[in-house]
């Protein structure tokens, strides 16, 4: 099955003098796709990220997202994906409706989509009863469930997810998921980093980067069979002991 | 022997003028040598419960023993005798790795010689980078660190909180190792994680959720308390086969899990029709505590 | 004890190891004392002036001579006619002429009147206001001296009124300021900062849970900074006196002490902030608006608290500062012992035990 690929990576490269960050990774991620990319602390994911979201420029290599090129046009890149982290995403001391304002004003939609954006969201989320409360007053599962939103407010064509639910309860965790799929159902690309491997589980295919290169590219069960694996945990300990490279930050 | 009891602790603090309660009426033990994690997820009460326990903060009810001493009257006894590892790992990131470990063997009136057999193990692996700088350390050696620092003047009795978030899958599995084989030299051990898939590494476990303890058991029991039979299905398209799955009566309960979704059904010939008719693989699995914690935690809300 | 000893190490460790504190430290007092030295001092050193003196009498002459040999001015040319005048001013020769009236000695002892004109350079106001006041009060004191030996007093027309630095000695009045400044930052910012880093980053938690009793943290924190303000008390010193000519009048020892005690109240409020706060950025906002802005207002330094309004006068006796201030330029300026101080430096001792009580009952044994 033939789809359209939103990100297309060749050979991408990027060093920091003697230290090679990533080291001519090549993949593709299709439209509508959740893809995990995993990796160690220090493998070179985030390095390689940056350089998908043009905010950081590769030293070799060719690598499209969006249909953009990340040397070309790193702003319209940065127009065409969202973003979201666990650590960072909300105005804590802003009301969770001034946050959905906030960000669908910067993402540039005009006036009566922001209206009609807050109203459906709040609705969505079931949060109309908490819409004048501030973000910090709400529990972790529905923060990270409106950054989620508000990621995707602009209907981007990827979203950019960082260890997107870490210490959430297996509840709230799950709903989320179901955001997750419904947004891909919808055509978003999902690219989800992270080094929980139950997470990766979710993927409908994962990368494992190892020292700068990924060293393995398929769906989970591909990977846990090819690797005789139990769960995907037991995949990365395979891959990542392989490493050389000392972690460093 | 029982080296930590608590019974009937709570906690409140005021969040925007009203009162959360972060502890509900805890009641537990722990037993000499015993690996007892505390799993739950971000504001569970997790980091509550082990600050009262390590008399950093105080309980507004009931009673907390640590080691035969009171948390609150006999603070100073208990501080003797513990090993306490916070949320983020307390380092010194400007002092080297070597001059962390003086300092805390200092503090606790010992010398790293004098409870080297201890740390040995983990030590080891951090000596290499012992003139480096502890803010130059991967996640992981750090976390190293801050174990081989909380256990350097040989403390009876260990807290971890939350030490495994935010490192990487390989250093996470180091790490419970390196807890297995503190256990086999006696120190009893407490640990909090959100991660449901590190209970089977310990011997008991408390499910925490919302201040209250939904569960205390052996991970085994736990498991097997689950009663219904738990169903797996996987398709291509799993986002609309979860849709489908909702719309049937005969589903009591679909969620994500994984690759799979994870089914409960009162009628299993139906379901396999269903898997049949959508082309999905179906198969029955055992539960995982994350199973459990969801049925618990559905338990609860209908309490 | 061994355990105090080490934590003082790792304190000193963590003191030099960042180059921003070091630079805070050691760089702050010389930065302080040589802005203010040239703002203020230099200009008005050896001031190059002219003069015009027609009658060329006993008394013009000594007037003279004893301008001539204050530091502040140094007769450049002697005037023939007022022609010149304009010329020298615009080449920039002088930046101040005095021209004495014809028959200067008669009219004083005939008339008991005279009339003295002195023309500044004014592009340069706040030089010009200095240099008149200097002059015109030499005359004063000139005319006083005079008037010693006489009954019935002259009145040379020379009024002045001083609105500040009535002692006409720049460095007299900032090396105190500075000092106080210094050691206010050193003291209090700095180890407020520490204390509430150690929370920040969680250290707290785990030196709570330990055997180190409260006193230890807290004295092993505070006395690498002691030690610092000590160098810093000394530097200081050591730049007024070498590089501003501002000799110690009174007795060092008595200074040096009294600036120890006065480095122990920073020190508690210090700890008294540390006790407060949780984020090194409120920490340092309470030590410098609610402390560096006081003492650079209300200590005297900046403005003299005889021109302040009641309520602020009052207010000042509450800011440490202010004794300080006072007691420094006793010792160091006027050469006063501690009899004539006593009163200050009770206030200060009391003060300081007031505060250090407070800080270490404030300083928790657990988190909340």
């Amino acid at each position: 099955m033939e789809t359209e690929k939103v990100i297309i990576v060749k050979d991408l490269t990027k060093s920091f003098g003697d230290f090679i960050g990533t080291n001519a990774i090549t993949f593709d991620v299709h439209k509508g796709e959740i893809f995990g990319f995993l990796g160690a602390n220090g493998a070179g994911k985030t390095t390689a990220m940056r350089m998908l979201c043009g905010l950081s420029r590769p030293s070799s290599g060719e690598a499209s997202v969006a249909g953009y090129d990340v040397y070309k046009y790193p702003e319209e890149i940065k127009r065409n994906i969202g973003y979201m982290s666990q650590k960072f995403s909300l105005y804590e001391d802003l009301t969770v409706k001034e946050n959905i304002r906030f960000y669908s004003g910067i993402y540039g939609l005009n006036k009566s989509q922001i209206h009609e954006k807050t109203s459906s969201l709040l609705d969505q989320l079931h949060l109309l009863n908490e819409k004048d409360s501030l973000v910090k007053s709400l529990p972790l599962g529905w923060k990270q469930k409106l950054a989620f939103s508000i990621a995707i407010v602009h209907n981007p064509a990827i979203v950019f997810l960082d260890e997107p639910t870490g210490g959430v309860d297996p509840i709230t965790r799950r709903e989320f998921w179901e955001m997750i799929y419904q947004a891909s159902a919808n055509g978003t690309t999902v690219f989800v980093t992270t080094h929980y491997m139950d997470e990766a589980e979710y993927c409908n295919r994962v990368s494992i980067m190892v020292d700068g290169k990924i060293e393995a590219l398929d769906t989970p069960s591909n990977l846990k069979r090819y690797h005789n694996a139990k769960t995907m945990d037991d995949v990365f300990l395979i891959l990542a002991r392989k490493a050389q490279r000392q972690a460093d930050q | 022997m029982i080296t930590v009891r608590v019974n009937n602790i709570s906690k409140k603090y005021s969040q925007n003028k009203t009162e959360v309660l972060a502890l509900d009426k805890i009641s537990f033990d722990v037993n000499q040598g015993e690996l007892f994690a505390v799993i739950g997820p971000d504001g569970a009460g997790k980091t509550s419960l082990f600050r009262i326990l390590t008399s950093l903060i105080l309980a507004e009810e009931g009673i907390a023993t640590v080691d035969g001493f009171d948390v609150i009257t006999q603070y100073k006894e208990i501080r003797k005798r513990i090993g306490y590892m916070p949320g983020k790992f307390s380092l010194y990131q400007d002092l080297t790795v070597e001059e962390n470990l003086n300092f805390f063997a200092s503090i606790f009136h010992t010398s790293i010689e004098e409870n080297y057999d201890l740390i040995k193990d983990i030590y080891d692996q951090i000596a290499p980078f012992k003139d480096r700088r502890a803010g130059k350390l991967s996640g992981g050696m750090k976390q190293k660190l801050a174990l081989s620092c909380a256990l350097i003047h040989r403390p009876s009795i260990l807290f971890l909180d939350e030490p495994t978030t935010g490192v990487d899958a390989i250093s996470r599995k180091e790490f419970w190792e390196m807890l297995k084989r503190l256990k086999q030299q006696g120190i009893t051990i407490l640990v909090s994680t959100p991660y449901m898939d590190e209970a089977s590494l310990c011997d008991r476990v408390a499910l925490l959720q919302k201040g209250k303890i939904l569960s205390i058991d052996t991970p085994e029991n736990i498991m097997s308390q689950f009663k219904n039979k738990l169903w797996a299905i996987k398709s291509e398209e799993m986002y609309p086969l979860l849709l489908a799955l909702r719309s049937n009566a005969f589903i009591e309960q679909s969620y994500p899990f994984g690759e799979y979704h994870h089914v409960l059904t009162n009628n299993e010939k139906e379901l396999a029709l269903f898997a049949q008719n959508y082309n999905a693989e179906l198969k029955i699995v055992d539960p995982t505590i994350e199973d459990c914690f969801i049925a618990l935690m559905q338990n609860h809300v209908n309490l | 004890m061994k355990q105090f000893l080490v934590f003082v190490r790792k304190e000193w460790y963590h003191i030099l190891r960042d180059p921003k504190t070091l630079f805070i430290l050691f760089g702050m007092p010389i930065v302080q004392i040589t802005i203010f030295g040239f703002a203020l001092t230099n200009e008005v050193k050896n001031a190059k002036i002219a003069i015009l003196d027609p009658s060329k009498d006993f008394a013009s002459t000594t007037l003279i001579n004893r301008i001539d040999a204050s530091k502040y001015f140094e007769v450049n040319d002697y005037l023939v006619s007022t022609k010149d005048l304009e010329k020298y001013f615009k080449e920039g020769k002088i930046k101040m002429a005095i021209i004495f009236p014809q028959h200067f000695n008669q009219s004083i002892s005939h008339t008991n009147t005279a009339q003295i004109q002195i023309i500044a350079d004014a592009s340069d106001p706040n030089t010009a206001t200095v240099l008149t006041n200097y002059a015109s009060s030499i005359i004063q004191d000139w005319q006083n001296d005079l008037n010693k030996n006489r009954k019935l007093p002259y009145s040379i027309h020379a009024e002045v009124r001083m609105l500040y630095n009535p002692e006409l000695k720049g460095a007299f009045n900032f090396v105190p300021g500075v000092m106080s400044m210094v050691l206010m930052l050193v003291s209090t910012l700095m180890t407020s900062i520490a204390i509430v880093r150690e929370k920040e980053l969680g250290m707290m938690e785990v030196l709570l849970v330990s055997p180190l009793k409260p006193i230890t943290i807290i004295l092993a924190k505070t006395i690498p900074y002691l030690l610092l303000s000590l160098v810093n008390i000394i530097s200081i010193l050591l730049l007024s006196v070498f590089a501003l000519d501002l000799p110690i009048q009174g007795s060092i020892f008595l200074l040096i002490a009294l600036s120890l005690l006065f480095t122990i109240t920073s020190l508690s409020l210090g700890i008294l902030i540390s006790s407060i706060t949780n984020s090194q950025q409120v920490a340092m906002l309470i030590s410098l608006m609610g402390l560096f802005l006081p003492t650079l207002m209300l200590s005297g330094f900046m403005f003299p608290i005889e021109n302040m309004p009641l309520p602020l006068q009052l207010i000042s006796n509450l800011v440490p500062a202010k004794w300080y201030y006072f007691i420094v330029k006793a010792v160091m300026i006027k050469g006063l012992g501690i009899q004539s101080i006593w009163k200050e430096s009770c206030i200060l001792l009391s003060m300081t035990i007031f505060l250090l009580i407070i800080s270490i009952k404030k300083y928790k044994v657990r988190l909340s």
